[in-house]
This record gives structure tokens, sequence and C-alpha cells, in this order.
């Protein structure tokens, strides 16, 4: 068991290990939907949500089920199940209760299927040892961590339509460039706390 | 052996108790009671349990639009007017609209979801369409990739349909069955079949199900079909150019014609690659000297071969239409090929004062 204090755990995967940011996970979809803040929130909310929800059923089924039975294989095909199916709950809920926000996410909904930092949150969980209460934390903290960075981002793009982005960089190129620094920003944080 | 069983035994067990939450969660999340459809201002009113497409739920009541990829959203054929409900245009949608079609509330009946009550409009024609039960009764080698397919109709046994409509055929396809668009080649006066001219392309999935047809088997089909619109005033002189496999509305029309009118004047142009793509041709020189005022002009775009006997036109089949037509006062334009004869038949024909509602194509 990892002996990591819950709140740093908490604070160090929204700020310092940021799973977008640090490990670079997600990138897909926060390429894609960061263009408008209310399309980059409600993105950002469904993956909180998920990687929630993934992480602490995840951890359930890996401690309860596949460990005692010397299954650790199945991980992978049964974390994506999990979060397969989650994702399939998720879009009907999103579509039955919020359908502005179901048409802005579009296919991005259920790509948060193969987001990949919904399986890197519950394989970290594992391969760092956390214990139940550690990886609700995480989840929840790696959650927040991606929502806020694709808010900032998408308030950094919905600023950046007014400025002049140099001809060869417009598009892609200058998010890409944003993203970069918004990393090395987000590393400034690991000062203040420690997670190793 | 027992990990593989132990293993093979969880994966399962997961797999189903997920299944099994999601099935409970689409019961109450997925449900929006029943909606009703309302086509052409209540002509039609359909009544379904709301959650699925629209696409489908036409289907489901007999309606059938035309739609070839089975509703996947790729074709951008089963497009309907729909007046309320039906939610936003989707990003899926957008290649397939201009402007005006989508300030005209025009969406792919694909995209739809019914969620709440929907008004549409249907273009008259599609609520006479019905599906077709059939079976081959004589298949003919046309060229060494054309085949004639001859479907007798059991259900229903007769079928209304315009010269140079079209037809779709029902394919079973790797993902699922799909329907592919054939205009009919028998002329409109024949009701109790339809003859289908096909190429076979090599991994086309209805050419490929189309050739292995053997006489007797069953096929479904949707139809009819299809804008050409034969003028029915006999003064209009008729000008028919194909290419290929766009022999097929071109025969329909050309039989139907002449039957009807016997001194109607009409011309045809067929483009071909080579003698070895000819079909019809005799049938149709026949025909010219039944009728004095029909023509038949064939043209090869490939150059002659040392073993080949042509004393036709060469060239592509536009030159031999700038070259052979002088302009009428009045007259329609029928074009069925390829993109590019289409384009540059309409050029020619542009010139020669047939532009806009005279001119009927089909692209493929």
């Amino acid at each position: 068991m990892s002996d990591v204090p819950v709140l740093a755990i908490f604070l160090g995967s929204i700020f310092t290990n940021n799973i977008l940011l640090a490990s670079f996970l997600g990138m897909c979809s926060f390429l894609v939907c960061s263009n408008r803040i209310n399309t980059a929130t409600g993105l950002g909310a469904a993956v909180i949500f998920v990687l929630f929800c993934t992480t602490v059923l995840n951890y359930v089924i890996y401690h309860f089920v596949l460990v005692p039975l010397n299954l650790e294989f199945l991980s992978f095909i049964i974390f994506i199940a999990v979060i397969a199916a989650f994702v399939q709950f998720v879009e009907m809920f999103v579509e039955r209760f919020s359908p502005n926000l179901y048409y802005a996410l579009g296919i991005f909904l259920p790509l948060i299927t193969v987001n990949c930092a919904i399986l890197g949150a519950a394989l970290f969980m594992v391969i760092r040892k956390y214990n139940f209460i550690q990886s609700v934390f995480f989840g929840l903290g790696a959650g927040l961590g991606w929502a806020l960075a694709i808010a900032l981002m998408a308030g950094l793009r919905e600023k950046m339509g007014y400025s002049d982005v140099p001809a060869p960089l417009r598009g892609t190129a200058i998010i890409m460039l944003v993203a970069g620094v918004i990393a090395m920003t987000f590393m400034g944080f690991a000062g203040m706390l420690s997670t190793s | 052996m027992m990990t593989a069983l132990l293993a093979l035994g969880v994966t399962t067990g997961v797999f189903v108790g997920l299944a099994a939450i999601l099935l409970v969660a689409e019961r109450y999340l997925a449900n929006y009671g029943t909606c009703t459809i309302s086509v052409n201002e209540g002509s039609a009113v359909l009544e379904l349990k709301g959650g699925g497409t629209l696409l489908s739920a036409l289907y489901e009541n007999k309606i059938f639009i035309p739609s070839a990829c089975g509703g996947k959203g790729s074709c951008g054929y089963c497009t309907v007017t729909v007046l309320t409900g039906g939610g936003p245009l989707l990003p899926t949608e957008v290649p397939f609209m201009t402007r005006a079609e989508t300030r005209s509330g025009i969406r792919l009946a694909c995209q739809v979801k019914i969620k709440e009550n929907v008004e549409i409009h249907l273009p008259e024609d599609l609520l006479n369409v019905k599906e077709y039960k059939s079976r081959v009764s004589l298949i003919r080698q046309l060229t060494y990739d054309m085949k004639e397919v001859t479907l007798d109709l059991i259900e229903p046994t007769e079928i209304e349909q315009r010269p140079g409509q079209y037809a779709q055929i029902l394919a079973p396809g790797p993902e699922g069955p799909v329907y592919r668009a054939y205009s009919i080649s028998s002329p409109s006066q024949v009701k109790d079949k339809i003859q289908l001219i096909v190429r076979l392309v090599p991994g086309g999935i209805a050419s490929t199900y189309i050739h292995s047809l053997k006489e007797g088997d069953e096929v479904t089909f949707t139809g009819p079909f299809g804008e050409f619109r034969l003028s029915e005033n006999p003064e209009v002189e008729v000008i028919c150019v194909g290419g290929g496999a766009g022999m097929a509305p071109m025969a329909n029309i050309i039989y139907s014609i002449y039957e009807r009118w016997p001194d109607r004047h009409c011309q045809l142009y067929f483009g071909c690659r080579s003698t070895k793509d000819i079909f019809y041709m005799n049938e149709f020189k026949a025909l010219a000297k039944k009728h004095a005022n029909f023509e038949v002009i064939y043209a090869l775009s490939d150059p002659l071969e040392s073993e080949e006997k042509w004393d036709g036109d060469t060239g592509f089949i536009h030159l031999s239409l700038d070259k052979k037509f002088s302009p009428v006062k009045k007259a329609q334009a029928f074009l069925c090929g390829p993109p590019p004869m289409i384009e540059a038949v309409m050029e020619v024909l542009e010139t020669k004062g047939i532009a806009g509602a005279d001119v009927f194509y089909d692209k493929f």
C-alpha cells in the first residue's frame, strides 16, 4: 500500500501530476472540444463523473474479484469494459437530461470510452498501489484536473480568437504550444507538495 | 486450465452484469414515451415509441425513402424536411447539406432521433413507394461485366413507374443489409416485372450480390424512386445520353416513348470504351428501322485495337452529341453515367439551348 496522505494524492492529481498536462493522457478530446468554455466544462464534468465512478468501480472489481482469483492479467479487458459500459450510461443520461450538451459534445461523448485518461487513471491506481480511500480521491482529483485543464484551455482559446496568431501556427500548432506552456506552469506546483 | 476457465467465467460475468445494468438504465433513461410523426400536414400520422431514428420509424411504417448506407449517415440520401421537432442539425449531417437546404429544414432521417412529436414533409411520390418481393426470372450476360436481370414481382404484383425511375435493391452486406439504387430498364407499360442492368463493380456489395443471383432466387426491393419526368407532350424531342450501366433508364424511356408515340423524335447517344462494352445496339437499330424519328448513336472512347471493327463514332460521347444534335424548339434531355460525362454533356447541351428544368441527370 502506498502511504502518501490522501490530501496530497488529491491535490497532486489535480495540479502537480495532472493527468492531462503531466502524463498527456486524453489529448484528442482536449484538443478538439476546447474551443468553447461551455462545451469544455460540459465534457469536463462528464469526464469527472466517468473517471471518478470507473476508478472506484474498477478498484472494487480489481481488488475483490481479480486479485483473489489471481486474474490480474484480465485487468485491461475488465477495466475497458467497465469504462465502455459506464460511458454508454452517461451518454443516455446526458441525452435525456441535457440535449444541448449532448449535441454540443457530439461524437466526443461516446469517445470518452477511449479517452486514455480514464483507463490511465485505473491503471495508475493499480501501479501505485493506492488503497480504497486513496483511489477514490485519486479518481476524483484526476477528473477535476482534466476538467480544469480543458476549461483553462477553452478560456485561453476563446481569448485567442481575438489575437493575431502567426499564420503557420494557426490551428492545432498554437494549441499544442499553449498546452505545453500550461503544462510547464503546472509543473511549477511540484515544489509545493510531493506525491512520490 | 483452471485459470483459463476462471478468467472466462469472470469476464463473462462482468460483461453480462454490465449489459444488464445498461438494459435497465435504457429502460428508464431512454424512454421518451409515445411520439407521433405527422407526414405532409397530417396525410399520415405515425404513432410509435420514442428513442429510435426517424429513418427506422418511417421504414417500420412502410414509408420507404431512399437510403443506401443503412442509416450510418454516410450516403446522404435519406433527406426529409423536418418542420417541427427533431433537435438541431448535427455535425454528421452538415457535409451533405447546402445552406439553402439547412435553412429549409432538410435533415437526414437516419440522424434525427424521435424524442418528441415531429412534423415532416416528404415528396408525394415517396408515399407511393412500396416494398416488393420478387423472383429472378431471367439473367442475360450483356457484356463481360454487365448483366441484365429480370425480376418478376411476387408481392405486390404490379408496379407503377415513370420512365427513368429507379429501385433500391436490398443486398446483404458484411455489416448488415444495405440498399443500392438501380435504374429500371424495363418500360413503364410493363407492370408485372422490372429489369435492371448491373455492372459488376469489383468489391461492390450489391453488384456482387446481384451478379451471384441465379434464376429462381428471391430479391427484395423498394421503389420506384427518382425525379426523371418525361414530358407527356409528343412535340417535345427527347435526347438520351448514357454511359455503361447508364443505359438502363434510357432503355426504359425509349421503349416507353415508342409504345405511346410511334412518331416522337428521340435520339440515343451511348458511350462505351471499346467494342466489347457494346450491348443492345442491334435491338435499338431494329427499333430505329421501325420508327423513323428514332436515332441511335454509339461512340467508342478508347482508341480502336487492330482487331476491332467499328464504323461508328469514336471519341467521348459529348463530342458526338455536339456534332450530330442541332437545336430544336422544345427538347428534354436525360443523362445517366459517370460524373465527368454528365458535366461534359451538360456543357454541350447548354450551348444548344437545353438547360435547367429540361435536363435530368443521374451521376454514379
